[in-house]
């Protein structure tokens, strides 16, 4: 669709703003730093558009960086990038204080590209940890060597966030790195006067593998290995989202029957995802049948998942233009007998659970975030749908053969942590149709057409099972990454999570985490 | 009003009896790569993305050696025409050279293990949360998963350990007390896997901690997790990390 009439117009209408079109769908804004605030504002207040990710690049001469704001239009399914440049020194003004979704991108550029922003109020020690990562030294730069570790050290201090909270008895809790069970490593901070827990410091990125660093000079083929294995719970939705770039650079066609059976994998891993997450909510509250049920399909389906295609995270399943291995008749069919089952015990589940007061009674008003919160974080996904928003790329900026399907996105409003979990079992219903509805119609075929290897760059995205995720992938004629960006929901939706915790019993703190049920691999890259 | 037991019980049981019985359902394990004597070993070793397969000469017959240290479960040497032949086992932990003895009968009923996440992708941390699920149920091996060093008899560590993980990881070694079995789990903690050694990765578990057991895989799945922690304490024969062909 093309970009309604009074949006283009108001463009024109703004001095020294060079418009492009980049293709039917995308526009590409380029523009001066000072207009920064004041489009994104119009944009995101007065259109409705939603934050993408912020992409920095490194040019090829003297440090200079350009500065890309993906945003999108749900309405009309239309990106629109708004480009700096940015020479060596530069401070861009920030945006972070109208678009708050872009709050964290900031301090993410900071730290990885020493790219300063004008009104900020909160740069350092977030990617980069200050105890242990020297000031200055900015990873993601062409100069700075990501093979190996550098020789100098932090600062040494162990690190404290300022206090908040300054009440007689006040003190603060901290949860982390390493706790519970199985869990993974990140630091929370709980600022307590007692009972209630009044703010939440957050510190993640314990867990940072540079991996948008690692990939640069590293083959497109060895950076789909990277793609699928950074964040495997969702491994097939960013694998896919990385395939879709280089298909896009190469201009490839990928088969109908390939297209297709892409989205029974992905359905299969949305519902997988909410299933492991499901078992999390009820461990939490200290429901162990309930969990053991729900690992049960989660168990259930990776066997399912290793069946069809030997691998039980779907690793090695996608290669560019295609599938590496097609299903078969049998395959197809064990699917067919097998889903109805898991989605009977998926819905029992759910029934008893929503029977079970005394489990409602610790995630109702648990954990909320209103929707207007929910609006100005853009967070993402299921956590987003639970708070009002209906948002999802399945339907909003539909890829592959999700143009026919539009599948239904279910909404809940209140946006508490009974709203995440009935979310959760929605929308695993709603895969598992999706998955049946499909099979009756798989076109014969192929599954793979060549993708040959160009020079190029492409913005890929796709819905993965944690939300919206955008891949931006540069690379050479010989097939060398020279940018790959993971712009992940795990990034998004955990800049939020603080906000839902202000007020909440202390307690509690492990269920609301588990009802946001958020991955820190996929956050830390 | 509260049914959980019952719904519990209408399940019925799913655990495997596994290490006393045989397991070989669908879908329990990925399996992995056999070595084997072929003539067209340089074409199947120039498949393995990470130079898992190597080509070695013996007798003057040509065969494809697999190191299972470095696989991460891509699967392209089990596609094509090319393809190696497949286990399906899952009996994966195998010693490191620096390997203590057992740890004895007086751990065989009693195992308090660790966990600590240096990186992990979500696969090995799901891989792990499962093995105290019903199918696996590891209570029942008298094995007990701790959240505090001072109690942990076994390290877990999966990841490619990251730099913000290596302290913590030195911290909970040294507050265990002795005799204590360090575990690494996944490719990613043998050498790094797909993100090996960089200036956020220290690449390997050797690295900060002494490690007695490894276990291969890219994720390990459930079963070849407790067939690492039982063979630590001697309960079960361990692998190796390589195969001749
Ligand atoms: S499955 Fe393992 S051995 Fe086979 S090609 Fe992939 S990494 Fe190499
Ligand atoms: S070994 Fe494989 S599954 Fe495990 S953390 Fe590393 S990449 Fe993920």
């Amino acid at each position: 669709m093309s970009i309604a009439k009074a949006l283009q117009e108001w463009l024109q209408s703004i001095p020294k703003l060079q418009m492009q079109k980049r293709s039917e769908q995308w526009l590409q804004l380029l523009c001066p730093a000072e207009q920064l605030p004041e489009l994104t504002r119009h944009l995101v207040e007065d259109e409705e558009a939603e934050f993408a990710t912020l992409l920095v690049e490194e040019s090829a001469k003297e440090d200079a960086l350009s500065v890309h704001y993906l945003f999108y239009l749900p309405s009309t399914g239309n990106l629109i990038e708004l480009k700096v440049e940015a020479p060596a020194g530069t401070e861009l003004p920030a945006i972070s204080d109208t678009v708050h979704a872009a709050d964290w991108h900031e301090r993410e550029a900071w730290d990885l590209y020493g790219l300063r922003f004008s009104g900020h109020p909160f740069l350092g020690d977030f990617v980069l940890h200050d105890d242990d990562w020297p000031e200055g030294l900015d990873p993601m730069r062409r100069s700075f060597d990501g093979k190996h570790r550098p020789d100098l050290h932090g600062s040494g201090v162990d690190w404290a966030p300022p206090r908040l909270l300054q009440e007689e008895g006040a003190m603060v809790f901290p949860v982390g790195p390493v706790w519970g069970d199985f869990n993974e490593s990140g630091l929370w901070l709980l600022e307590t006067p007692g009972e209630q827990i009044r703010y939440l410091h957050t510190r993640l990125f314990y867990k940072y593998r540079g991996v948008e660093k690692i990939a640069e000079g590293r083959t497109v083929d060895q950076g789909l290995l990277l793609a699928e294995r950074f964040a495997g719970a969702s491994a097939f939705a960013h694998a896919w989202a990385y395939c879709q770039a280089l298909e896009q650079i190469a201009a490839c066609q990928v088969p109908t029957r390939a297209q297709q059976l892409r989205i029974v994998f992905a359905e299969l891993e949305r519902i997988r995802h909410h299933a492991a997450n499901i078992a999390e909510i009820a461990g939490s509250t200290a429901l162990s049948v309930a969990k053991a049920l729900a690992q049960g399909i989660v168990e259930d389906l990776l066997r399912l998942s290793a069946q069809l295609c030997g691998h039980r995270y779907f690793f090695g399943v996608l290669t560019p233009g295609g599938l590496r291995e097609d299903l078969d008749e049998s395959k197809l069919k064990l699917i067919k007998q097998t889903l109805p089952e898991l989605d009977q015990r998926m819905q029992l589940l759910e029934k008893q659970l929503e029977s079970s007061s005394s489990f409602l009674d610790r995630i109702e008003e648990m954990g909320t975030l209103d929707n207007e919160l929910a609006r100005i974080y853009g967070v993402v996904g299921p956590i987003a749908r639970a708070s009002g928003r209906s948002i999802d790329l399945r339907r909003n900026l539909p890829y592959g053969q999700y143009v026919f399907l539009s599948p239904d996105i279910p909404v809940e409003q209140e946006g508490d942590g009974y709203a995440r979990l009935r979310i959760f079992f929605a929308e695993s219903r709603i895969s598992v149709k999706i998955i049946l509805e499909l099979l009756p119609f798989m076109a014969e075929g192929p599954v793979q057409s060549p993708c040959p290897i160009q020079e190029g760059h492409a913005l890929s995205w796709v819905e993965a099972p944690s939300g919206a995720t955008f891949h931006w992938l540069r690379c050479t004629g010989d097939g060398t990454i020279t940018r790959l960006r993971l712009g992940t929901p795990g990034f998004r939706n955990w800049h939020a999570f603080e906000r839902a915790i202000e007020g909440a019993a202390f307690q509690d703190f492990p269920i609301i985490l588990a009802t946001w049920g958020l991955s820190i691999a996929e956050n830390d890259r | 009003m509260s049914f959980w037991p019952y719904y519990g019980l209408q399940r019925g049981i799913t655990t495997t009896s596994w290490p006393d019985g045989a397991e070989d359902s669908a879908g329990i394990t990925p399996g992995r790569p056999r070595a084997r004597p072929t003539e067209r070993a340089e074409e199947i070793a120039a498949v393995c993305p990470t130079q898992a397969l190597k080509v070695v000469r013996q007798d003057g017959t040509d065969g494809v050696a697999v190191d299972f240290s470095r696989c991460i479960h891509c699967q392209r040497c089990r596609q094509g025409e090319n393809a190696l032949p497949w286990t399906t086992d899952f009996s994966w932990g195998a010693p490191s050279t620096s390997a203590q003895s057992t740890l004895g009968s007086r751990f065989t009923r009693s195992l308090q293990v660790l966990y600590v996440d240096a990186g992990a992708c979500g696969a090995c941390v799901n891989e792990v949360r499962l093995i105290d699920a019903p199918p696996y149920n590891l209570h029942r091996l008298g094995i007990f998963v701790t959240a505090t060093p001072r109690d942990a008899d076994v390290l877990l560590v999966a990841g490619p350990i990251t730099d913000a993980m290596r302290t913590a990881i030195s911290k909970a070694y040294a507050a265990m007390p002795e005799p204590k079995r360090v575990m690494g789990m996944g490719t990613c903690a043998i050498n790094g896997g797909v993100f090996g050694e960089s200036f956020a990765c220290a690449g390997g578990l050797e690295k900060i901690v002494p490690v007695d057991l490894w276990l291969p895989g890219c994720p390990p799945p459930p079963l070849a997790i407790i067939h690492g922690l039982l063979s630590l304490v001697g309960r079960v024969a361990p692998a190796a990390l390589e195969e001749q062909p």
